[in-house]
């Protein structure tokens, strides 16, 4: 799970990491009562989404009078954001955060995350800060500092104390630098935190050190234990039709292609995209109907399938090793009854009762090709969907 | 004599008397697994499908002399259960949730440096070994013995390849599924040097997904042993996949260059691999591998 920067930045000062004062606005309203209480000569608007790019697409305003602010906030508020990071036609900006301006000295980057290869956390530091990380590895890879901790092992002080040598920081800032580093780690392993990242972590003229933005993703099979980070979810930020699976158990994510697949297991699901672009297709989703497939589950599923316009037929791809085949079938009738199927529906079943299953599907008269084999699936559904 | 499992091994079932515990204890003594009882606690002393229940697993060590479990307790309590297995000095773990926090497998981790045991996991599928028993939720059925070995990070995959191999007759010899997690016990690598060293497989099949490097790993463990190797054959899932999206498992997401489906297939075929382009293939693609 995702939040926004201003989110992070409140879970991080209360881990007493210093963030400059601000607060988040909903209106424009908003915007202006709180640059009147920040009563800065300089505040920052900064839209908040869940994507990176954010400056440099135009979702970062300067302001120097509550004019400007009330300008910014009205450019921001009406704005689709398109960065890199985001989907084609970009995101909505409904919140924008308004920060104090700070006289800058220096930028820094710093990043933890778990790392698959050790299973521990690694921290990642340069004084490259403010830019895009993939551009300085790209650019000179020696600027990019690592510290890999073994899996479950604490964090050292010379572990941060080496990091800031790297980037050429001692004494006061260093140590002041050393004490956010410790205290942002202290944080990404209470909340269950799978990546941080503050680009740019600033130091300013006058020697004091700032949280300046905060990426941060958690542990989705935490979020049990983390009910202040799950109260963040911002259901804004997702696709409706993800959003309602997410509320029926269901791994779904939409893709741009044609075809609606419901698959059992997160790698068939992932098998049964690739072999419909092998065949020339395009997988409008991914689905894993995980878990125990009640036919009520399979129903949900179909349907919010079905409901995809952007889909022109459906692939129903199920090897049923703890799942029966007629459960699945069940639910499907059903489901294919209530929508009054008019898109094409190839079914491939194996595994548990499967031809109790297939028995369902045939008795049902409904318009389904049953195939034996993945194979057969993928080329048939392909074709129907090219035939229109 | 296959991998990891024994005619001879004694198994317990951690999450006993649970639902999916009890529903996959039945299918693994259906198979002639040597399951000798679970253990839940607070219901230790009872019988469940006739085996003896027990409160700790050191109880049950004690008892029957078990040397492997799998567990199947829900996920905050996955790596708790782990851990009084390793500390009651099991040989094997095989932890079958799915859902366990990443944290709590670092710590679990921690925890095993120097320790002997062995973990398959967490959500995983689990190990199978055709006409020696099973521990984990892979549907006996589909197997067939012979003298393939199976690694996989996902069970559909396992369960795919293994109805291929069997209809053409190579059979498994041993099925693992290694799980879909970021932080987990056994991997590509270590199940590799259990086939090589295993008399009674002759070729291996590797099932990788988007995510990580661990096949990357694999590849290079393939490719440094060259011709004292054995013939191994491959399909990466997620060749399709958009950048940035985790897909299903907590571990298919591609953040980097080396993690997409292309960098791994090609680290395997540099590595003399053969490569099967769609799942339908890979029983296509061992059989090749091993003519060459």
């Amino acid at each position: 799970m995702n939040i926004h920067e201003y989110q992070g930045k409140q879970l991080l000062s209360q881990l007493g990491v210093p963030i400059l004062a601000g607060d988040v606005a909903y209106s424009i309203h908003d915007a202006e009562r709180i640059a009147r209480w920040l009563d800065e000569d300089v505040v920052v608007l900064k839209a908040q989404i869940h994507a990176g790019g954010r400056g440099k697409a135009g979702g970062v305003k300067i302001a120097h009078s509550l004019n400007e602010v009330i300008e910014g906030a009205d450019a921001l508020f009406n704005k689709r954001l398109i960065t890199p990071q985001t989907p084609p036609e970009g995101k909505q900006v409904n919140r924008v955060y308004i920060e104090a301006g700070c006289k800058i000295a220096q930028e820094f980057y710093f990043c933890i995350l778990v790392n698959r290869q050790t299973g521990g956390n690694d921290l990642i530091a340069s004084r490259e800060g403010g830019m895009d990380i993939e551009e300085v590895a790209a650019k000179d890879a020696s600027l990019i500092h690592r510290v890999s901790l073994d899996s479950g092992s604490d964090l050292q002080p010379h572990h941060v104390r080496s990091l800031c040598y790297a980037m050429g920081l001692s004494g006061r800032v260093g140590r002041r630098v050393q004490d956010v580093m410790t205290r942002i780690y202290k944080g990404f392993c209470a909340l269950d935190a799978y990546m941080v990242e503050i680009n740019p972590l600033a130091v300013t003229e006058d020697e004091h050190v700032y949280v300046l933005d905060c990426k941060a993703t958690f542990d989705d099979n935490a979020l049990y234990r983390q009910r202040q980070v799950e109260e963040m979810r911002d259901d804004d930020e997702m696709d409706p039709l993800e959003l309602e699976a997410s509320r029926h158990d269901l791994n779904y994510v939409k893709l741009h292609g044609n075809i609606g697949l419901m698959v059992n297991g997160a790698g068939l699901s992932m098998a049964t995209m690739d072999i419909i672009k092998h065949f020339g297709g395009e997988a409008a989703n991914f689905m894993d109907v995980a878990g125990a497939a009640t036919p009520q589950r399979v129903a949900a599923a179909f349907k919010l399938i079905y409901r995809d316009e952007d889909v022109r037929g459906i692939l129903l791809n199920i090897f049923g090793g703890m799942m029966r085949c007629n459960d699945i079938a069940e639910g499907l009738v059903q489901a294919a009854r209530e929508v009054g199927l008019k898109k094409p529906l190839v079914v491939r079943l194996e595994g548990t009762n499967v031809e109790q299953g297939q028995k369902i599907l045939r008795d049902s008269g409904l318009p389904i090709s049953p195939v034996g084999g993945m194979e057969e699936a993928a080329r048939t559904i392909v074709e129907q969907v090219k035939a229109g | 004599m296959a991998i990891l499992l024994t005619k001879e091994t004694k198994v317990i079932c951690q999450g006993f008397t649970g639902a999916q515990g009890t529903f996959h204890s039945e299918r693994a003594l259906a198979y002639n697994t040597k399951l000798v009882g679970g253990v839940t606690p607070d219901k230790g002393g009872r019988k469940h499908l006739d085996l003896p229940v027990f409160n700790t697993v050191a109880e049950a060590v004690k008892a029957t002399g078990c040397q492997a479990s799998g567990v199947f307790v829900p996920p905050p309590f996955a790596a708790d259960a782990i851990l009084e297995g390793v500390e009651a000095g099991l040989e094997l773990i095989i932890c079958i949730t799915d859902g366990v926090p990443v944290r709590d497998m670092q710590r679990v981790k921690r925890d095993m440096r120097g320790r002997k045991t062995r973990l398959v996991g967490p959500n995983c599928p689990g190990v199978l070994s055709p006409g020696i028993g099973k521990i984990g939720i892979i549907p006996g059925h589909i197997c067939k013995p012979g003298r393939i070995g199976v690694i996989s990070r996902s069970g559909t995959l396992s369960y795919e390849t293994a109805v291929q191999l069997s209809a053409s007759d190579m059979g498994q010899s041993t099925i693992v599924g290694i799980g879909g997690d970021p932080v987990n016990g056994t991997n590509y690598i270590d199940a590799l040097e259990l086939f090589l060293a295993d008399d009674d497989t002759d070729g291996i099949v590797i099932i990788g997904e988007i995510g990580g490097t661990a096949e990357i790993e694999a590849a290079q463990l393939i490719k440094d042993r060259g011709k004292k190797g054995k013939p191994v054959a491959a399909f990466v899932a997620g060749a399709s996949a958009p950048p940035g999206r985790k897909l299903g498992h907590a571990g298919a997401i591609v953040s980097s260059g080396d993690e997409t489906a292309q960098a791994k297939k090609e680290a395997l075929r540099s590595a003399g691999v053969v490569i099967a382009e769609t799942i339908i293939d890979i029983g296509r693609a061992m059989k090749e591998s091993l003519n060459r």
